[in-house]
């Protein structure tokens, strides 16, 4: 096994995470800033265009965005037949109606053939406008690692969504792209760069493993912070590419700490927790846990409550991480 | 299990072979029809009897590779095969020695499970060799159940699930517009498909982009897999009640034409006026008959899909005018 190198990259420092742009206004206007140059690029979108904000997109490129009414399994159809044709198609929806009731659609016409199909997906995660469950995709990344073919991206803040978009389109073959609705923190620095199906470690640290994705990860860092004031020390690991996944850096992650605790929006089944858990159960058995939503459904509430609830404030993850720890025995 | 007869070509993959006789399918005027080239265009005029002595060569292969794989569905592909020969040997610009060529027509066969005709359809137009049919539904095949557009040349779009087809045409189409050339889309409905109700999302899309260089063509053979019991014993009911299908596509405002879906100069004009209608989509609701060519499975629902007997290969090859 090679081991990597993996020295912590550049993040800002907790007085200079202030909200940047919204996750889906630096997705939109880096979509419309590639169209410029490429003239492959079109942009679907199922009547929610001032809620993604596809109508960035629509400003720039009139003639590419192409509003296709409430009907998402034929916009992702349609975007099949696009992408046949030669065009990179970025299909714009909730993640919940993407997935869900699309999914035979990805399955048949875009996964299957490998068609270079940008499923976009806003209102992901459970932060989703208050709009509660019917609208909280909690599974979304489950259903989506289970496709064959499916590469999935769940950028952490707006640097980083800018690279990945970049990254989605030179990659041919089907992306979901899951694009968080909120002003969130800016972590990374200028000068970081995304590579597509690379983790990336934000904190070293020798005590435990802390794994996350999208913006949760800034918020699991915040974690490792308080806990720092409690001696604990804590890796952060931020898993942009949840499928493929970055093998090599989690496994160096378990081994180098022997402890690894999952955090996400989302499921713990089959989502990031699973597939490390898949991973490390083959190749590494390490203990673990997983910190997530269980077996449960979302909830209606404000950004603020929904995390609280169900323990995603650094906060919460901390004092999770805190018990775990008791009830390992350190 | 019947065992697996060899696979044999017979006569019918012949393309070239210059003086065949026109039997069994469509008008029979029992004259020998001379095959100079392996298309007509509508520049070149039409030729009724190549056609209809394609779609006969169409039924005899997709016969033989049912028979050979024993499995794969015979009713729908049978109703078929009138429309693809035309599509494919008159109506359709395509270079069958060039599939990717960029600006070619594009065809989507959105019931995905008549695979088999459209593999016959595209050996016999010169894709691949008409001996490769022999691999339908074998592993590793690039003829497997339903078309995978990633292995076979002149696939244009993978499908099977029923419903999903439309769409995809929908796409190629606009995208035809966006590359700014004519290229035309064409796709393959059955009739019990269009229960789906994603073909109607479809349907609303195109109307508002007024894709009028897509063509839905429904092969309308009155029998889906199973359907409600009909009246008579033993009989099932087709999927939709006279006229209530064209009614569907009226109200989505398509151009809507009704068709023998046998007979290949009403196809041709449909086909013609389809081109000539401008400013919205156009539907061909092509009637025809579940296994047409061979008596015994004409209009009998449980030939959707069974296997094929050497018996039953037998006689349905003497039907079609070809040793077994």
């Amino acid at each position: 096994m090679s081991e990597r190198v993996a020295p912590a990259v550049a993040v800002r420092a907790r007085a200079d995470r202030t909200a940047g742009p919204t996750l889906r206004e630096a997705f939109a206007t880096a979509v419309a800033d590639l169209a410029v140059e490429d003239p492959r690029i079109v942009m679907l979108d199922a009547e929610v265009g001032n809620s993604t904000r596809a109508d960035i997109f629509e400003e720039a490129h009139p003639d590419r965005y192409l509003p296709v009414g409430i009907a998402e399994q034929n916009m992702l159809g349609m975007a099949a037949g696009l992408a046949a044709a030669g065009f990179i198609p970025f299909p714009v929806t909730f993640a919940v109606f993407a997935v869900k009731r699309s999914l035979d659609q990805i399955r048949v016409l875009i996964a299957q053939p490998r068609l270079p199909v940008k499923i976009a997906v806003g209102y992901t995660g459970l932060m989703c406008g208050m709009a509660g469950k019917t609208h909280q995709p909690v599974e979304e990344v489950s259903v989506m690692r289970a496709m064959p073919h499916m590469t999935i991206v769940n950028p952490a803040d707006a640097v980083e969504m800018r690279q990945a978009v970049r990254a989605v389109v030179d990659y041919d073959g089907p992306v979901y792209l899951m694009v968080y609705r909120e002003a969130l923190p800016t972590l990374f620095t200028d000068d970081y760069r995304f590579d597509l199906g690379r983790a990336v470690t934000l904190r070293d640290g020798r005590d435990l493993a802390l794994i996350s994705t999208g913006p949760q990860s800034g918020r699991v860092l915040e974690a490792a912070e308080l806990l720092a004031e409690q001696g604990i020390d804590a890796r952060v690991i931020h898993v942009p590419t949840v499928k493929p996944l970055d093998d090599e850096l989690i496994l160096t992650a378990a081994r180098d700490t022997g402890f690894v605790i999952t955090v996400e929006e989302h499921s713990i089944i089959g989502g990031l927790g699973g597939a490390v858990a898949e991973l490390l159960g083959e190749r590494l058995p390490t203990l673990m846990r997983r910190i997530g939503l269980r077996d449960e459904f979302g909830a209606s509430g404000t950004n603020d409550a929904l995390l609280e609830k169900f323990g995603l404030t650094p906060q919460r993850v901390a004092d999770q991480v805190v018990a775990y720890l008791a009830e390992r025995g350190t | 299990m019947v065992a697996q007869e060899p696979y044999r070509l017979g006569d019918a993959h012949k393309r070239e072979d210059d003086t065949v006789t026109d039997s069994s399918v469509g008008q029979m005027d029992g004259s020998e029809v001379e095959i100079r080239d392996g298309r007509t265009s509508r520049e070149a005029g039409v030729d009724p009897r190549l056609l209809r002595e394609m779609a006969r060569r169409i039924r005899v292969q997709l016969i033989r590779a049912v028979a050979h794989a024993q499995g794969g569905h015979v009713g729908g592909p049978l109703s078929a095969a009138e429309i693809l020969a035309t599509l494919y040997f008159h109506e359709m610009r395509i270079r069958p020695d060039q599939p990717d060529w960029p600006d070619r027509d594009r065809f989507v066969l959105s019931k995905g499970h008549c695979s088999i005709a459209l593999y016959a359809t595209l050996a016999l137009a010169g894709y691949f060799p008409v001996e490769e049919l022999a691999s339908f539904d074998a592993i590793d095949s690039r003829l497997p159940g339903h078309p995978d557009m990633t292995g076979l040349p002149g696939v244009d779009m993978s499908t099977g699930s029923l419903g999903v087809g439309l769409s995809a045409a929908v796409g190629l189409a606009l995208g035809a517009r966006l590359h700014g050339h004519d290229g035309r889309v064409y796709a393959l409905l059955g009739d019990g498909e269009c229960h789906e109700g994603a073909i109607w999302e479809a349907a609303f899309i195109a109307r508002r982009f007024e894709l009028d260089n897509l063509v839905a063509i429904v092969d309308a053979n009155g029998l889906a897999q199973f359907g409600p019991a009909a009246d008579v014993p033993g009989e099932r009911r087709g999927p939709w009640e006279p006229g209530e299908l064209e009614d569907r596509w009226r109200a989505c405002r398509w151009h809507v034409i009704t068709a023998d879906g046998h007979d290949v100069l009403a196809l041709v004009a449909a086909f013609d006026e389809a081109q000539a209608t401008k400013g919205r989509p156009t539907v061909v609701i092509a009637r025809t008959v579940k296994g047409k060519g061979v008596s015994f499975m004409e209009n009998r629902w449980y030939w959707h899909s069974k296997v094929v007997t050497p018996d039953e290969l037998a006689l349905a090859m003497a039907e079609l005018g070809e040793r077994a």
